[in-house]
């Protein structure tokens, strides 16, 4: 097989996506910059992701996507300006709700807390170890059944397999129902049947809810196919656009190689 | 009150003061160390404990310098500076955790020695760090009592953010939580409830209060329910049959009840899951 399988993806995603976005609702990054112990790990980016739009950042290790995530949801001190906006029943607001599954948790084999505790810790004040409401339970088993993980709810987080963490961690991410997703190299070791899962999930809510996905990826591939636009990143946004104009830049191909644009496609 | 339902009861010991005090006092602590040890454990935070315990020391010293005639607020106020600087530093990521917390120790203890050697009598403030329950007077219950109680609500509070940003800061601080907040608020409970107990239990007891219930807990429970139900009955066992087995045995009750709560680790590692 000749030819660049990962473009040709991208190509076909990119001409089925552009019909989704509504255009209104936002995130606006502006100016954005990171600065550690006197280090520029990110400057001047800027960004405008729209509701129904799936935006993957990729980069070279060490690039800053994990830390431009961890910007957008506060988690590092930053410059610039962060902008959130979503329609609800007609109106545009402000407070736009924000998902996140971070990368792979290392959480310890003893660690004493389940599945449904885990909602329920997320969800509000009541101490978890007094029990967890009916009505906690109720969300947090609705929400592992979209992403087909409802037999999860009472095994212990230190139990579970890679995939099964990382369905959870999106089911978690979708209590409450966010405008905006963010996917920090989800699936990173997780096995094929796990990610054919997650992705079916995070493609049902973005086609239902209208919602806005930004995903940091190794796998070009794969992101390639889902995605409608594509932000190459290394301390600054390089370039962006549609997945396969991103993936034909000279130095996107300069540091992954073709061969590994190639590769993994097939 | 509380006094008066221990002397009902038809054993000898409840018939002394020592005793009624002594088991009030452990009823009072037990519980919120028993909770505050589940995070302790769980954060990996044991030897910053130990770290704030040792910095009384200091505490103390500090009091005699200002002339103040009861150490505890003195105590208090430089456990409170101390976990807030070492929060602060594990903040800044200037050197590993356990290498910051060992070098303010040595430090702090250091310092607390020099204050307190320099006019002699150092004695005199050694129980402290040894601890006696069995010395508690009814004022001290109350004003310990007192301060238990509002850590362990403050602590009721924040269980669930402490334990989200346990399991991953990001993902706590993608729900809202302001992760240096509640580290800091942790650190600083952390730092009242040992400083608090250290005159009724000394620090061998108090780590081995914090540390050992919930650790064969652990061993036991596999959802954060039976993890601090867990941990309050091993606390409490320990703590009620280890000042009552002291009684019998004539021996120090600090180091009975750490006995007792090992001889309940061991059982934990037996019955495993």
């Amino acid at each position: 097989m000749s030819g660049d399988a990962a473009i040709r993806a991208a190509q076909s995603a990119a001409e089925t996506a552009s019909t989704v976005a509504c255009g209104a609702c936002c995130t606006v990054v502006q100016q954005l910059g990171v600065r550690i112990h006197g280090r520029t790990i990110l400057e001047n980016i800027n960004l405008h992701v729209h509701c129904g739009e799936l935006l993957t950042i990729i980069g070279p290790n060490g690039a800053g996507k994990t830390t431009l995530l961890r910007a957008l949801i506060n988690d590092v001190p930053h410059s610039g300006r962060l902008r959130f906006s979503a329609i609800r029943r007609g109106h545009s607001v402000a407070n736009a709700v924000i998902g996140y599954v971070p990368q792979q948790l290392d959480i310890a084999r003893s660690m004493p807390l389940t599945v449904t505790e885990l909602f329920a810790a997320a969800a509000g004040r009541r101490p978890v170890f007094l029990g967890v409401s009916r009505r906690v339970r109720a969300t947090a088993i609705q929400n592992l059944e979209a992403v087909e993980a409802a037999q999860l709810a009472e095994r212990p987080l230190g139990r579970l397999s890679g995939g099964e963490l990382q369905r959870v961690m999106l089911a978690l991410a979708l209590a409450p129902m966010p405008d905006i997703l963010l996917l920090d190299e989800p699936l990173a070791s997780v096995d094929h049947a796990g990610v054919a899962a997650f992705y079916r999930t995070v493609a049902a809510v973005r086609a239902q809810r209208d919602m806005a996905v930004i995903m940091v990826s190794h796998n070009l591939a794969e992101a390639a196919r889902i995605s409608t636009r594509m932000v190459f990143l290394n301390r600054t946004i390089v370039c962006e656009g549609a997945p396969a104009e991103v993936l034909a830049h000279p130095l996107v191909r300069e540091t992954f190689g073709t061969l590994a644009l190639r590769g993994e496609a097939t | 009150m509380s006094a008066n339902v221990v002397s009902a009861l038809p054993f000898d010991w409840a018939q002394y003061q020592f005793m009624q005090m002594a088991l009030i006092g452990i009823v009072i602590l037990a519980p919120l160390f028993a909770i505050l040890g589940c995070l302790v454990i769980s954060n990996q935070m044991a030897f910053f404990a130990d770290a704030i315990g040792h910095s009384a020391l200091t505490g103390i010293a500090l009091g005699v310098l200002a002339g103040l005639h009861e150490p505890l607020w003195a105590m208090l106020v430089f456990a409170v500076m101390l976990a807030a600087a070492i929060a602060w530093l594990r903040h800044q990521q200037l050197a590993p955790a356990d290498a910051v917390i060992g070098l303010v120790m040595a430090g702090t203890v250091a310092l607390g020695i020099v204050l307190l050697s320099r006019q002699g009598g150092f004695h005199r403030y050694a129980r402290y760090l040894v601890g006696d329950i069995l010395t508690i007077a009814p004022g001290g219950v109350r004003r310990v009592g007192a301060l238990a109680v509002a850590a362990l609500l403050l602590l009721a509070w924040q269980y669930n953010r402490i334990v989200l940003v346990t399991l991953h800061r990001p993902l706590a601080a993608s729900r809202g939580v302001c992760v240096w907040r509640t580290e800091l608020l942790f650190t600083v409970l952390i730092a009242v409830s040992v400083t608090l107990s250290i005159e009724w239990m000394g620090l061998l007891v108090i780590n081995a209060l914090l540390i050992l219930p919930a650790a064969a807990a652990r061993n036991l429970a596999r959802s954060a329910a039976a993890y601090v139900l867990w941990a309050l009955a091993i606390s409490l066992a320990s703590g009620i049959g280890g000042v009552i087995a002291s009684y019998y045995l004539s021996s120090a009750t600090g180091a009975t009840i750490v006995l007792c709560a090992m001889c309940l680790f061991g059982v934990s590692v037996v019955l495993r899951r």
